[in-house]
């Protein structure tokens, strides 16, 4: 009988503290190694490399058919892939849905000056929703923001034959040398947005 | 097996929100060099990953399913330049890549459905003039 109470009680410990921890954020040192583990973890249980961007592939691959050389593959046996992206709109959700204490900012003071200057002002949620909305998708800035930036996410990793989980995490992790150079490319085309473009696309 | 790459990819869902690898701001942070965050997110991750994959060599570990661990060779090309900084690009505007483009759906921002929707669309446009580009 006490054991059985006591395993009760550990029980509930275990859930509150649980809830706990998914109803806060994870600082970098616990979400970084996490993301780490991913790597071996992939080669372990699957002989796989960890990475995202593939699974775009995969779903034109499914969807259009042998239309181009690229697509033309059996995508059927990458499927534990798109298994595991759509096991992150899962995982994104059941955060969204446990997170109970919403975006207690710790987002740079300056970030934030500088964001408001180009004319940023909604700091509520992780998404800028003055930017990200249904109703600025109609307009030139949404469009760029969600459209054009979406497509050259895709394309570019594609082109570049990965991403930041592939590249910047699998690929220097494996001391690639072309990830290496992706992942400095990838910073640049960033800095670029963000210090050019960014204030031409924000300021009307 | 299935269901264990789906409940790892679940926890990863949930790393991404809880870490806030999602955000737009941290993606804006880090482009600003305002904070640590992400440097420390994707910092720690290689280095755990890159200490984990020397132990599974050193131990000449298998797969689960016995064959020797082939790790993905990624090439050096044109591509990964050109590629590269048209992603970085585009990496700033949507505040994304492509794992918190699916972790932002799941957290109920639905207007990125559309910038994930476009993402694939940009993948077929490479799959389609791919060999027009220089690589």
């Amino acid at each position: 009988m006490n054991t059985i109470g006591g395993g009760f009680f550990l029980l509930i410990l275990f859930f509150t503290t649980c809830m706990d921890l998914f109803s806060s954020f994870w600082p970098w040192y616990v979400c970084g190694p996490l993301i780490g583990l991913y790597v071996p973890a992939m080669y372990l249980l699957l002989n796989k490399h960890f990475g995202i961007s593939s699974t775009f592939r995969d779903i034109c691959a499914a969807c259009v058919g042998p239309k181009a050389d690229y697509f033309r593959y059996n995508w059927r046996d990458n499927r534990w892939r798109l298994l595991f992206v759509a096991g992150i709109v899962i995982g994104g959700f059941l955060s969204h849905e446990t997170m109970t204490t919403p975006a207690e900012s710790q987002i740079s003071a300056h970030t934030l000056k500088e964001l408001s200057l180009l004319g940023v002002h909604d700091f509520s949620t992780m998404i800028p929703q003055d930017l990200f909305s249904w109703k600025n998708l109609a307009s030139v800035q949404g469009f760029i923001l969600i459209i054009v930036g979406g497509f050259l996410v895709g394309f570019g990793t594609r082109y570049a034959e990965g991403c930041t989980s592939g590249h910047s995490i699998h690929g220097i992790a494996t001391f690639q040398l072309a990830s290496i150079a992706a992942t400095i490319c990838f910073f640049v085309g960033g800095l670029f947005t963000t210090h050019v473009l960014l204030p031409l696309i924000l300021q009307p | 097996m299935y269901l264990i790459v789906l409940l790892l990819g679940i926890f990863f869902g949930m790393i991404l929100t809880n870490g806030e690898i999602i955000s737009w701001f941290r993606i804006q942070e880090m482009f600003r060099f305002d904070s640590f965050h992400m440097y420390g997110v994707i910092g720690s991750a290689i280095v755990v990953g890159a200490v984990a994959m020397m132990m599974l060599k050193k131990l000449n570990t298998k797969s689960i399913r016995g064959d020797a661990i082939a790790i993905e060779r990624k090439n050096l090309n044109k591509g990964t330049i050109i590629g590269g900084t048209i992603f970085g690009i585009g990496w700033a505007m949507t505040g994304a890549c492509p794992g918190p483009l699916y972790g932002l759906v799941g957290n109920g921002y639905g207007v990125f459905a559309v910038a994930l929707l476009s993402a694939i669309g940009g993948a077929l446009a490479y799959g389609l003039i791919r060999n027009k580009l220089p690589h």
